[in-house]
């Protein structure tokens, strides 16, 4: 059994072995991309809910996809359109839900634990699509398929994280899932930007640019997330760029073969330098290509088997 | 559950044998080689296609195209599979188009993998011609399914098991019948 879960909600929760199993499947389901079908039918007649209770594009086109290329029944609803406004609480919702027999449920919610708590009360599959500034699981997995793709085995391979990482649960699926492969991770930015205490979760903590990316196999650069900054915390977009943007100056530093990846939706000329970008070192269409991959992987392997005898919560 | 080994059906020159006639098979009921292609299915089909590519070589003197195919993606018991399982790569190094396809298999039993075979074959496009070349036709059909070439015929209970071992993944090539034990 490569998933001995009902749900993925973080990497934290995943073992070494469960990631690369579902790296391994993820890359079988990328070569059906190649094929003038698409699609594969093994998930026919089941149905998965996608629940975006914060905006989203790629993330949502991302799990849609890959849905859609496992031929399963999609509903699709968001926070604006539907009962939230009128102030239902997110267990009805949820029960709702399940009283209409869905299979999975898709979560993305700015609250922390939101997934889990879902996971706790449905006995249906729930996958974490990003929960406040606590995990993106999916992102992690995108983001280490395709390191391993260029780095291969990720054991001793310098991986350095750059941006707000308080705010971001993409630094904290992608420590918790690298640090598990062996991979040495160093987490660099401004020292608001940077929460006390990562570094007993195994990551190097530099506050230095330059010494940051020195010796790095790859440059994860992080969206710089305007909408939650208080001016306390964040120079400004100009000083940000003038200290920490990944510039062509910046670039040309690297070790040769090293690369650069951003999650997406970019800040252009803030977090990432347009020639960067544009440029011949980023991987960028890439991950996102991974991302259908990796969502595909997860859904289909969590549909494997009967979830209750998975030992999944009844609700 | 344990395997345990009741008889050898198929020793390593049978089954040559029964490959070389087969071979001899495809390429009168094709009148030749041309636009035919080998596919195995993942995974002892596979080196078994390898066989009879080999095979019909030695007689035609030309090379046929191979690829290999995993149905996993295709299965229809999703929901009574216990451990998940293995996946294989699918590789078609030839348009699939108006080509003859012999889909190769170790053993045909439900004919529910041909079925899922199938489904991938036409996902790939349409291919003027499917036939289909087992190594062993074990009987207990569930569905519409018939061989064009077969190594051995072989009836079965269901309690059985038929292992088709080869060099690749098993360091040997016979063909054995044994019962599940517990």
């Amino acid at each position: 059994m490569i998933l001995e879960t009902k749900d993925v909600l973080g990497l934290e929760d995943l073992s070494a072995e469960e990631i690369l199993g579902v790296l391994d499947v993820a890359a079988h389901f990328r070569a059906v991309f190649d094929r003038p079908v698409r699609s594969v039918p093994i998930m026919r007649g089941r149905t998965v809910v996608n629940f975006f209770h914060e905006p989203s594009t790629r993330t949502r086109i991302s799990f849609e996809l890959a849905e859609q290329r496992l031929s399963a029944d999609i509903i699709n609803f968001s926070a604006a359109t539907s009962s939230f406004s009128k102030g239902e609480t997110l267990r009805d919702t949820a029960e709702n839900l399940a009283a209409m027999k869905i299979d999975m449920l898709i979560v993305r919610h700015s609250s922390p634990g939101a997934a889990q708590y879902l996971a706790k009360v449905l006995e249906c599959s729930v996958i974490n699509a990003g929960d406040g500034a606590h995990e993106h699981p999916t992102q992690g997995l995108l983001d280490i398929m395709t390191m391993r793709q260029r780095l291969g085995d990720m054991r001793g391979k310098k991986v350095t994280i750059i941006g707000d990482i308080t705010h971001s649960r993409v630094a904290r699926s992608n420590l918790w899932g690298l640090v598990k492969l062996g991979a040495e991770v160093t987490l660099c930015g401004p020292p608001t930007m940077i929460p006390g205490g990562l570094d007993k979760l195994g990551a190097k903590i530099e506050y230095n640019l330059e010494k940051a990316v020195a010796d790095a196999d790859v440059l994860n650069v992080l969206r710089i997330q305007l909408e939650r900054h208080s001016s306390k915390s964040f120079p400004g977009n100009r000083e940000y760029h003038r200290m920490y943007g990944i510039t062509e100056d910046v670039v040309r530093k690297l070790k040769p073969d090293a690369f650069v990846m951003h999650p997406g939706p970019m800040n252009r000329d803030v977090e990432i330098a347009s020639e960067v970008a544009d440029g011949p070192r980023q991987v960028i269409l890439d991950q996102v290509a991974n991302g259908v991959a990796v969502r595909m992987a997860l859904i289909y392997l969590l549909s494997g088997g009967d979830p209750r005898s998975l030992g999944g919560s009844a609700s | 559950m344990n395997f345990a080994e009741k008889a050898v059906l198929m020793n390593a020159s049978e089954i040559t044998r029964a490959m070389k006639r087969m071979a001899h098979e495809i390429i009168e009921a094709n009148k030749g080689v041309d636009n035919l292609v080998l596919l195995g299915i993942q995974r002892r089909g596979v080196p078994l296609a390898r066989m009879l590519a080999e095979a019909i070589k030695q007689v035609e003197g030309q090379d046929v195209p191979q690829g290999a195919l995993d149905i996993t993606f295709y299965r229809d018991d999703l929901s009574t599979l216990g451990p998940s399982p293995q996946v294989s790569s699918t590789e078609m190094p030839f348009d699939v188009n108006e080509k003859i396809i012999i889909l190769v298999d170790d053993v045909l039993y439900t004919g529910r993998t041909v079925r899922a075979a199938l489904d991938v074959i036409m996902d790939w496009g349409r291919p003027q011609a499917i036939r289909l070349a087992v190594l062993v036709d074990r009987g207990h059909r569930e569905l519409p399914v018939r061989p064009d070439f077969v190594g051995k015929n072989v009836p079965t209970s269901q309690r059985e098991i038929i292992k088709v071992k080869v060099e690749e993944f098993d360091d040997k090539l016979e063909v054995v019948v044994g019962e599940v034990t517990e």
